[in-house]
């Protein structure tokens, strides 16, 4: 634990150190992750099929489709990303349904690090905050997806990304630490990344700590990299890169809600979420609205509390959003391709 | 507007076609009875359904009749081969009804469409595919080679699993070649009566299946009729206890599967969210009209504050209501009867110091309902903690070693299940051993299959349902012609 570290956690988390019991070296972290309630697979996979059976119809399956375009966040991240592919991702962000001007905007974009200023310029006056109706830019950083870097390279990477404008920060952790137990790194890491989100101006962007859920394999493993994540400092924890498979599931997903309330429980702090990656369809990411609301509560259905990491999505739900409004259903001509 | 407060999402009743008038099911026709009738109503909101027939003796004796000249001329002497492809059919014939027959179980029983959806009805059809697979097997079913079928079943079943239960009696019946008379609950006979025309459909011969609705002198006369040479009863320890007198002495077969009041135990390195998401089940699946239910729960006292916390707050979550509407997870108590005990009983336990705890919800005007409850602060000598309440209510025991837990799991009339909750895989084993219950779930609750045996010690009954050894009930040695 550097020195630099220890006072990141001073500053912005006494409650870690508290929760813990003691500076968050690789022994008290392990006696602390090790210690919590294991998870039953079975067990967490019936609760989840069995929320994923909730019939939500009507008025309340209209609120639930909009409610979902509002937490997106829309996103690109290819080798192939232009200046252009991003205006036009902006663009379907701020206006979502061409044929319904009424559409709720999404989160945000979120998109490689050097194509933030890209996607900042073609928000205009819309870019900012969620809460505000406009449209917040969230960067990967940290040698997305594989976070197979230095620690400077990491910082660097997530340095510059605050720098031009991105008011979030997606990192990944480093697995292959978590993996051999070396708890103390990647809480280090979280802690020195959270330190760099910070702007000159004292504020900070919020810093989405992705877990890689799809590497990580058990849902004990799961749980403790929710606790790491959130006890390092996380603003979010979301499952996935979306570049592993499986990405989001919901039983992965209901895990790290059940972490959140229990972490609300104990300090009042609320930590957002974010399933990213093979959401697809409406009904799915019902679902999830569903598990939000009936583990965590229907207050985390908010921008600054649960996301969607998604692509395809957003189209899905705006044909289900036609159909509410007209009774029939389109075709994916009707919706338009960013 | 609160997205949790759901739109309501109810499943249409008109999937059904009901008559008005239901008469007996005898030798493959519905036939008038002759002892009256008497109404079946929703207990969610006490309208009428039908006007069912009640059996008298005459009936009881039509259909044991008819049931005993169909095991002579055809169904003891068709072949395992023949008997499983009628099984076969039955079990598709359930899958394609299956909206139906769960909307006709939820309206009738007042169970949640969510539960008589996904587990009733599936499990019904699951057990007629896996008994209808052992049909012509049966020389391994472990009762000797060439086994015989004992001759014409009498089943009693209860309310709680009206659809559920008679699968599971009627199965091994007809898989070992036997034939039944069968008598649904008072309360339920609705299922089991559009199961009759499944029976049609599906062909069967006549007489193999008879189908007898009415009340307790109904099926006091069945299981006393000379000529039955097997009775199954599921129910009350108190209905079991009349029924081993009256077979007593007769060379009738009998299997009981009667009361519980299961422990589950929950050890402090539990899985805790998963623990209470089978508390929950454990106790509240189908309003607690489960024989298995889990309803003392030992808890190790060291996370009993921090336990209860928890289940409160799910237990708050729990949506009460109509049990047609998809979200529900409570539905409608069976009867008012049953509310009567289940109020009293309650109404016990805080005369003798427990604290009680209900989850708020928004009691409908009309109907049966209870809200779920729990009990803390129960100790082993509260009558909550003995006697089988068989409704949504929790009585909370705590404890502090293996050992206790396991003697006070045990310290019970009954002895039907049991639960236990660990992460270490060596307790689970070590504390099954030790359990005097029929069924053991580890790390989960309330779960069946057809090919694992149920049924329980002591004053839970006799005899086992379901698997290899559910068919042993209705088979005799080849030798013992």
């Amino acid at each position: 634990m550097t020195s630099n570290a220890l006072e990141g956690v001073r500053g912005s988390r006494l409650a870690a150190v508290e929760v813990l019991g003691g500076v968050p070296d690789d022994v008290t972290l392990r006696r602390y992750l090790h210690g919590l309630a294991g998870v039953d697979a079975v067990g967490l996979e019936q609760r989840a099929a069995a929320l994923g059976t909730r019939s939500i119809k009507t008025s309340s399956k209209a609120w639930a489709l909009d409610r979902i375009v509002g937490l997106i966040d829309l996103t690109t991240l290819e080798g192939a990303d232009t200046p252009g592919k991003v205006r036009s991702l902006v663009a379907k962000a701020l206006n979502p349904d061409a044929s319904d001007p009424s559409c709720p905007r999404v989160a945000a974009v979120c998109v490689y690090g050097d194509m933030v200023p890209d996607a900042i310029e073609a928000l205009g006056a819309a870019h900012g905050d969620p809460d505000d109706g406009l449209v917040s830019v969230a960067a990967v950083a940290t040698a997305f997806p594989s976070g197979r870097a230095s620690l400077e390279v990491k910082l660097a990477d997530t340095a510059e990304a605050v720098a031009h404008g991105a008011d979030e920060v997606d990192m990944v952790i480093d697995r292959g630490a978590f993996l051999a137990g070396r708890y103390a790194l990647v809480f280090d890491q979280i802690v020195r990344v959270k330190d760099a989100c910070r702007r000159e101006d004292g504020t900070s962007a919020s810093l989405k700590v992705i877990l890689e859920t799809g590497e990580l394999t058990t849902y004990d493993n799961i749980k403790r990299a929710s606790w790491l994540a959130i006890l390092a400092g996380a603003d979010f924890i979301k499952t996935s890169t979306g570049k592993v498979q499986p990405a989001a599931t919901l039983p992965t997903t209901l895990l790290m809600l059940e972490v959140v309330r229990d972490w609300h429980l104990a300090t009042g702090e609320r930590i957002g979420v974010k399933p990213a990656g093979g959401i697809r369809s409406s009904k799915d990411a019902i679902k999830y609205v569903v598990t939000v609301a009936e583990t965590v509560g229907e207050e985390w259905l908010q921008p600054h509390l649960f996301r969607f990491g998604a692509s395809s999505l957003l189209n899905d739900v705006l044909l289900q959003r036609q159909k509410l409004a007209t009774g029939h259903y389109s075709g994916p001509d009707y919706v338009t391709i960013d | 507007m609160s997205f949790l407060e759901y739109a309501p999402a109810p499943e249409s009743r008109s999937i059904l076609s009901l008559r008005d008038e239901y008469g007996l099911f005898i030798d493959g026709a519905f036939r008038p009875g002759t002892g009256g009738g008497f109404e079946t109503i929703s207990p969610a909101d006490e309208s009428r359904i039908a006007t069912v027939a009640a059996g008298s003796d005459a009936d009881v004796d039509a259909a044991v009749g008819a049931a005993r000249a169909a095991y002579d001329k055809t169904w003891s002497r068709m072949s395992g081969r023949d008997r499983g492809k009628y099984l076969f059919r039955i079990a598709r014939i359930v899958q394609e009804r299956a909206r139906e027959l769960a909307v006709a179980e939820s309206l009738d029983n007042g169970k949640p469409i969510k539960e008589s959806r996904d587990v009733d009805v599936p499990l019904v059809a699951a057990w007629f595919f896996y008994y209808a697979g052992w049909a012509d097997k049966l020389d391994y079913a472990g009762a000797g080679a060439d086994p015989r079928p004992l001759g014409v079943a009498a089943q009693v079943i209860p309310w709680n699993f009206p659809l559920m239960m008679l699968a599971w009696k009627l199965a091994p019946a007809l898989a070992a070649g036997n034939t039944v008379v069968l008598k649904p609950a008072e309360t339920t006979p609705l299922s089991a009566l559009i199961f009759a025309e499944i029976l049609q459909q599906a062909d069967l011969p006549p007489g193999v299946v008879n189908i007898i609705t009415g009340a307790g002198a109904t099926g006091a006369a069945l299981v006393r009729h000379p000529d039955v040479d097997k009775v199954a009863f599921t129910g009350s320890t108190a209905v079991g206890r009349e029924i081993a007198r009256a077979v007593a002495g007769t060379d009738k077969r009998l299997t009981l599967e009667l009361g519980g009041k299961a422990a589950n135990i929950v050890f402090d390195d539990a899985p805790i969210d998963q623990a209470i998401e089978g508390i929950v089940n454990g106790i509240f699946f189908n309003q607690g009209h489960v024989c298995c239910a889990g309803s003392r729960l030992l808890v190790q006292e060291s996370i009993h504050d921090e336990l209860v916390d928890r289940l409160k707050s799910r237990l708050s979550t729990l949506r009460l209501g109509d049990p047609l509407d998809k979200n529900t997870d409570i539905g409608a108590i069976n009867s008012r009867e049953q509310l009567e005990r289940i109020r009293e009983l309650s109404r016990i336990g805080e005369e003798e110091g427990a604290t009680r705890w209900s989850a708020e919800c928004e009691i409908p005007a009309s109907g049966f309902w209870f809200a779920p409850t729990i009990f803390t602060d129960v100790q082993a000598s509260h009558r909550i903690a003995r006697e089988e309440i068989f409704g949504p209510v929790l009585s909370v025991l705590t404890f502090r070693t293996p050992d206790e837990a396991v003697a006070k799991a045990n310290n019970t009339p009954y002895g039907l299940s049991t639960g236990i909750w660990t992460e270490k895989g060596s307790r689970i084993l070590a504390i099954a051993d030790r359990l005097r219950a029929g069924v053991v779930w580890a790390n989960t609750f309330n779960r069946f299959d057809p090919s694992s045996p149920f049924g329980g010690y002591k004053e839970s009954g006799f005899g086992r349902e379901g698997g290899r050894h559910g068919l042993l009930a209705y088979l005799k040695s080849g030798a013992q012609k």
